[in-house]
């Protein structure tokens, strides 16, 4: 498998123009003869495909959901970073990347992230040019909040639907487009195969998710921007249609997977409860700015908390990591929680786990009307949730899976090892090491989609110039007939299981065993079981209904295939990775104070598998990192 | 607690429909109204049924996707909030529940609870939105926005797009959501320039599609589950008619919007 990452000569702060200097371009006049497939109209999909209409490339677009607008990135709420420096707190575009690097623990790219910081400031200026209304201090400037791991406030938001605001500017682009011609839209549309035909990306197969009908689509290249894979765990912070099928096929055609053990659990979530729950639902990490952690310091104290005492409190985030106090980064926040429910001070009793979360300093010190217009839609969302207001006593919290820092392995150019397939957004693996802070995904997806991979994609389009192959081609048919007898199959088999409890039983098992704590032995009791859900699935799966019309039981089958597939994966991934590193936190390997314990003398690098067949374990390979500019230190938010 | 559900079973948009009556017990009160119908799939599933078909996706109140009529209406009971958000703490034991699919001309059923919205997407590509390529641009502090002026921007901005406001309006009209984001790009400096023309082609397309026009009931404003003001509707009509005088569609040629 080549994995030259093709990282540009010079020092780091050069390497991006030193690339954009050299690249090869596409000239105008001769773009509308490529075609471009776009999957996914989240953030880096939108942003991505908006801008390579505007281009001039004839774009074609997919998603799931009925509306473009709905992709998932429409849910991010706390806000996206940009090292503009407003405050005049000590921000630069070094100290975003020295952040990032570090928050990652070392495990990302380091000329990526170097990368995403300069593009920062580039996002927020094209933002507010398409109109979204980030939030304003009265003079009429940009108003900034803090998030976790960082000391400096560079965060932009609008109010709590961050996401939401900024995929409508991406999406009203993207509506634009459809005027000029360049841009083709197909919703409630489901890709279920990559088409390579001599080495090289050529298309798609899909499902027309309306009338069940399989087709393809050819172009010069496919960009993936179909966000993460943690619905893996069934419970997550994630929209319940959120997926991995895209790059899990693409991963079948020799698309590596890049540490796909990678994933982060967030530490502010409605806690689960009940089986019923369909999923967890995030309170934003904006929170920890004013909210403060803690659990009584008697164990049952089954006081009201506003009856306990200061003295009776331990605040534990503040108490162990006195400089980062609440906004450690989440890993760290995350771990601790878990660590005070391990000793017994859950705050829920028998019924769950879960700590505290307090606004009553920040009400008492600002006023309720302060914190109502910073927090408001969160504490409105905690109380329709849980019949209670946060303005009168803490949220009750705990962590849960919320993203994907793992994906499809890509280079410098984004593009993965099969040329002419690119991957961006959450769907890649590249920037965010074994931690993402927050606010940083937003940030990585439009710096990929409005400014990387348009100026990328050229440098592979210009060398294929009118080398065309269409849906006539052999390969397209095989490829739908194969889409086309997985399903029957997957109809056939008419037996007892449902797709939903299968995949809730994968989730039980992701999150005991490759959840905050990893023990080589419970990975291998998870592998295990994985395997006989996956016999189960094969042997005893029910999905009524038809094929050839909506079905929406028959789209969860589809998808818990893959998410059987890649759970499997990331355990394997998780134990081959003798380490502990940011999120990935593997029982043997810690410090005597319960912090991570990386190894980087046998682990510095990217895992990279590779498909072999159904028959054949994965193959590793491995993208060794050498990080020049900033060397790897332990990682200490005491 | 337990419950009658007569819930609308339509096989595509050319068929009949119907309603069909289910027993379900086991509800607890924290449960979605959604999770509440996972379970009766779940249900219809095991017993090697059709599961019922119905949108949805964030399951917090953001996307819009999901769209259904609880007892006649959009979103169902409670004030600012989606259906995904309404818990089964607003029923009670015994309870008999009527869910429909959101109605309205201009959004053909699909199957069982599901409609076809593109409409709504229509009359944003009309023009909701800002004509920039993506490339350098202006510092966005050169251009201060007042706050107050940010957070109307934002109130209108919040729009999430799920169309229950068509459902909500006796004569299905799309104002609420149309003048939503008419406002919002409106308010804003960035939205100047196209001002004008804006307003003009997003309210025909509106037409276009069908939907009527905005009589006063305010059903719209009282189903939207993000509580947009109506008063957003007065500034688009105001805008809407300086437009027509002062910046007609076609500046050249027929007067067609006079
Ligand atoms: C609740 C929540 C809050 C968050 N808050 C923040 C925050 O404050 N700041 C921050 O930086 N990050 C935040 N994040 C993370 C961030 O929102 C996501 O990482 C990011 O939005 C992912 O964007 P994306 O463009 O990669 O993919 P997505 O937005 O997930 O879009 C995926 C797209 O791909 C399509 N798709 C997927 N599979 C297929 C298929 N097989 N066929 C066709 N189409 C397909 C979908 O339809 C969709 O259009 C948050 C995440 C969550 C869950
Ligand atoms: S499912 Fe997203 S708003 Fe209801």
């Amino acid at each position: 498998m080549n994995l030259d990452a093709g990282i540009p000569e010079g020092p780091i702060e050069e390497k991006w123009s030193n690339y954009l200097e050299h690249v090869k371009l596409v000239g105008p006049n001769n773009r509308r003869k490529y075609d471009v497939i776009v999957v996914g109209t989240g953030l880096a999909g939108a942003a991505a495909a908006s801008s390579l209409a505007a281009q001039g490339y004839q774009v074609k677009t997919f998603c799931f959901q009925d509306s473009p607008r709905r992709a998932h990135s429409i849910a991010a709420q706390g806000g996206i970073n940009a090292a503009k420096n407003y405050r005049e707190d000590g921000d630069t575009t070094y100290r975003l990347f020295y952040d990032t690097q570090k928050g990652g623990d070392f495990r990302a790219r380091e000329a990526n992230v170097y990368r995403l910081a300069q593009l920062s400031t580039n996002i927020i200026d094209q933002a507010v040019a398409q109109g979204v209304p980030f939030a304003r201090e009265y003079g009429g400037m940009l108003a900034n909040r803090s998030f976790g791991g960082v000391l400096v406030s560079r965060t932009f938001y609008c109010r709590g639907q961050t996401g939401q605001q900024l995929l409508l500017g991406a999406y009203q682009a993207l509506q634009k487009e459809l005027n000029t011609g360049n841009l083709e839209m197909h919703p409630r549309t489901e890709l279920l195969d990559i088409v390579v035909i001599d080495g090289r990306a050529r298309g798609i197969v899909i499902r027309d998710l309306i009338t069940g009908e399989i087709r393809s689509h050819s172009a010069a290249a496919v960009v993936l921007a179909t966000g993460g894979y943690v619905s893996t765990y069934f419970h997550s912070t994630n929209a319940v249609n959120s997926n991995c099928t895209a790059i899990w096929r693409a991963h079948r055609r020799g698309a590596g997977f890049g540490n796909p053990c990678m994933v982060q659990i967030h530490p502010t979530c409605i806690p689960s409860t009940a089986d019923f729950q369909c999923k967890l639902t995030l309170m934003s990490e904006s929170l920890r700015n004013d909210g403060r952690c803690w659990v009584p310091r008697k164990k049952g104290d089954t006081r009201h908390p506003a009856q306990i005492p200061e003295e009776d409190r331990y605040y534990y985030l503040e108490e162990r990591y006195p400089s980062y106090g609440n906004l450690v980064p989440r890993d760290v926040a995350s771990r601790n929680a878990k660590y005070v429910c391990d000793d017994g001070y859950s705050v829920l009793g028998d019924q769950g786990r879960a700590v505290y979360l307090d606004f009553n300093d920040a009400i008492t010190r600002e006023g309720k009307k302060t914190i109502g217009e910073r927090y408001g839609n969160l504490f409105d969302m905690y109380e329709e949730i849980t019949d209670e207001s946060p303005y009168d006593g803490p949220m009750r919290i705990y962590p849960a899976l919320h993203y994907s820092m793992g994906g499809l392995w890509v280079d410098y150019s984004l593009m993965t090892n099969i040329p002419g397939l690119y991957a961006i957004g959450e769907a890649n693996f590249s920037d965010h090491g074994a931690n993402r802070l927050g606010a940083s995904s937003l940030m990585q997806c439009l710096a990929d989609g409005y400014f990387v991979l348009p100026q990328t994609i050229g440098n592979y389009l210009h060398d294929i110039y009118m080398d065309k192959v269409g849906t006539d081609h052999p390969a397209f048919k095989q490829h739908e007939d194969s889409v086309r007898d997985d399903i029957a199959r997957i109809m056939s088999i008419q037996g007892t299981r449902t797709p939903l409890s299968i995949h809730r039983e994968l989730g039980e098992l992701m999150w005991e065993h490759c959840g905050m704590a990893r023990t080589a032995e419970g990975l291998k009791t998870a592998l295990a079981g994985i395997e006989d859900l996956q016999e189960a699935y094969h042997k005893d799966l029910l999905v009524p209904g038809v094929a050839d019309g909506p079905n929406q039981v028959l789209e969860r089958a589809g998808r818990l295939a893959d998410y059987l597939e890649l759970g499997h994966l990331m355990c394997r991934d998780a134990l081959e990775r003798n380490e502990s590193c940011g999120c990935h936190f593997r029982e043997e390997y810690q410090t005597e104070d319960g912090e991570v314990m990386r190894d980087d003398e046998n682990f510095q690098h990217v895992a990279v598998w590779e498909w072999k067949g159904k028959e054949d374990a994965e193959e590793l390979h491995k993208e060794a990192l050498e990080p020049e500019a900033l060397p790897p230190m332990t990682r200490s938010y005491k | 607690m337990k419950l009658t559900l007569h819930i609308w079973r339509q096989a595509n948009a050319q068929a009949k429909g119907k309603l069909e009556r289910h027993e379900i017990d086991g509800i607890s009160e924290e449960m979605s109204f959604l999770e509440m119908l996972d379970l009766l799939n779940e249900k219809l599933v095991t017993e090697g049924k059709d599961a019922i078909t119905f949108d949805s996706d964030c399951r917090e109140g953001i996307c819009g996707a999901c769209s259904l009529a609880i007892n006649g209406r959009p979103h169902g009971p409670g004030q600012g909030c989606t259906t995904c958000q309404v818990r089964m703490r607003s029923f009670k034991d015994g309870d008999e529940i009527w869910v429909e699919p959101f109605r309205s001309g201009s959004f053909p059923v699909v199957k069982d609870l599901m409609v076809d919205r593109s409409a709504l997407d229509r009359i944003i590509q009309s023009g909701g939105h800002i004509n920039v390529h993506s490339g350098p641009k202006p510092e966005p502090n050169s251009i201060p926005v007042s706050h107050p002026v940010a957070e109307e921007a934002m109130d209108a901005s919040a729009c999430i797009g799920c169309g229950a406001c068509v459902a909500a309006c006796p004569n299905s009209a799309g104002m609420l959501f149309t003048s939503a984001k008419v406002s919002h790009l409106g308010l804003l400096p960035q939205g100047q320039p196209e001002r004008y023309s804006r307003v003009q082609s997003m309210v025909h397309q509106m037409e276009d599609e069908g939907m009527g026009g905005c009589t006063n009931h305010g059903e719209c404003q009282d189903a939207c589950p993000m509580e947009i003001s109506l008063a957003f509707i007065s500034r688009m009509n105001r805008d809407y008619m300086k437009a027509t005088l002062i910046e007609p569609d076609q500046r050249r040629g027929k007067l067609s919007n006079q």
